[in-house]
């Protein structure tokens, strides 16, 4: 089998996730940082411990600042439920994901002003266009780092001085980059940072986070959930500390202790070395699948301008056939349609079939990319 | 006998920093739940030898740890 679909879900994670998630519902499985005796504590330490290698990896400020949360989708919801005001104005892209869209599409019928600024045909911002619509007193500006659909990396060194110059925050959507593209927040002035646990971090799903910059006032974001936090128990209002205000209720501490392993798997391997592998890898799906009669590829034509995500479409072909010939007769697994990215597909002038989506992992192999390059060869020829 | 000191945190988070810092530091500190009679603040406190409080300030101060307190706790083991 050959599993071309890490965009999704990375898959299978390594032994190291899965041997911590399994100590820690065997060994460790005390509720973190709740009842103070030794389990709850060796669960407390697991979970700081992630929080560390998390904020390592990432350049955040500090660990404190690393909220964890069920996913990216989930992160980005507390970044905009909890920062922007009705009368507020939101700066987005033509190329977001649902997780943006949808929350930004809800808070617009709340009175806030979203602005979608285009992008090419290939997934490029307009930052000419761009920088008109950031007007002074704009709140917030919310970009992917790397598209989902075609994997286009945003310049988020000019979107941040852009966000900066008219006062607003910076949000960038890392679901498809932490952990193979390096980040760095503090040197790429990102003021907040979603990321998921269970794509390039090679962690379990159920797991991802909100990274704040020491340019965010956590007093002035609010949380999406209240509840239990284990600290100021005698008072009935949420507290003020980070990273309790956020994280109210049981964590998933099985799974962040897995985070934490993939985290540490991630940095030993070294992310510049995972993201050398994966553009190359790219670069041979992006050139063989050009040469394929009938086959249109979506996206910049230079590997280096993209994670591992390459879309395309065979003329006269439903993305479901082939997708489903992809599985059945060639063991290639693949994910098919819009993916959840509707804004998307209309810039890239695919909606509503969508395209064929091929995603290598860090493990693929270029023998397994180019037994998938002949597989949508036979594919598109029969 | 030694006598302890607790340091109180307001969050659990910050009471593994200062436990890391300062095992780091080769300090015997261990994680206590927090007495009732100190604080119901943060169920997490951490429990040293008292006579070591300059060191365990200086330690904590350096590895960036808020704490909620200091206190003695006479004739405890």
């Amino acid at each position: 089998m050959i599993y071309l679909d890490h965009a999704a879900t990375s898959w299978p994670k390594p032994l190291e996730v899965v041997r911590a998630i399994t100590d820690f519902l065997q060994l460790a499985g005390g509720n973190p940082g709740r009842s103070g005796h030794r389990l709850s504590v060796a669960a407390g330490r697991i979970v700081y411990e992630a929080r560390e290698a998390v904020a390592a990896l990432i350049g955040a400020p500090d660990p404190m600042r690393i909220v964890f949360t069920s996913n990216a989708t989930h992160a980005i919801n507390l970044a905009l439920h909890g920062l922007i005001e009705p009368g507020g104005r939101v700066v987005t892209t033509g190329m977001e994901h649902n997780a943006v869209m949808r929350p930004l599409r809800f808070l617009e019928k709340r009175g806030v002003d979203v602005v979608v600024t285009p992008c090419a045909s290939d997934g490029v911002l307009d930052m000419a266009d761009f920088e008109r619509a950031v007007t002074p007193g704009t709140r917030l500006v919310v970009v992917n780092h790397a598209s989902n659909v075609v994997g286009t990396l945003s310049p988020l060194a000019e979107i941040a001085a852009v966000a900066h110059a008219a006062g607003a925050l910076l949000l960038v959507d890392a679901a498809q980059t932490a952990g193979v593209v390096p980040i760095d927040m503090r040197a790429m002035g990102i003021d907040l940072l979603a990321f998921t646990g269970h794509k390039s971090l090679q962690g379990p799903p159920g797991t991802g986070g909100l990274a704040l910059s020491e340019t965010v006032d956590a007093a002035r974001l609010k949380p999406l959930v209240q509840g239990g936090t284990g600290s100021r128990s005698e008072s009935e209002m949420q507290p003020d500390l980070l990273p309790d205000k956020f994280e109210s209720g049981t964590p998933n501490g099985a799974g962040i202790a897995g985070l934490g392993a993939a985290v540490r798997w991630v940095t030993g391997r070294g992310v510049e070395a995972i993201r050398r592998h994966e553009v190359a890898l790219t670069r041979r799906l992006l050139e063989s699948l050009s040469e394929i009669p009938g086959v249109t590829v979506y996206g910049p034509t230079d590997a280096d301008r993209r994670v591992a995500i390459v879309s395309f479409r065979v003329a006269g072909r439903r993305v479901s056939e082939i997708g489903q010939r992809l599985d059945e007769e060639f063991d290639v697994l693949c994910r098919v349609g819009l993916h959840c990215a509707p804004a998307a597909h209309k810039t890239l002038g695919t909606f509503p079939e969508g395209t064929v989506r091929l995603a290598p992992g860090p493990l693929t192999t270029p023998e397994e990319i180019d037994a998938a390059l002949n597989a949508v060869k036979q594919v598109a020829q029969s | 006998m030694n006598t302890h000191g607790v340091v109180l945190f307001h969050t659990s988070s910050m009471a593994f920093r200062a436990e890391k810092a300062l095992r780091r530091a080769g300090f015997p500190v261990n994680l206590i739940p927090t007495p009732r009679e100190l604080s119901s603040d943060c169920g997490i406190a951490l429990r040293f030898d008292w006579a070591q409080r300059p060191q365990v300030e200086a330690v904590l101060e350096q590895a960036r740890v808020e704490t909620a307190g200091f206190h003695r706790q006479a004739g405890r083991q």
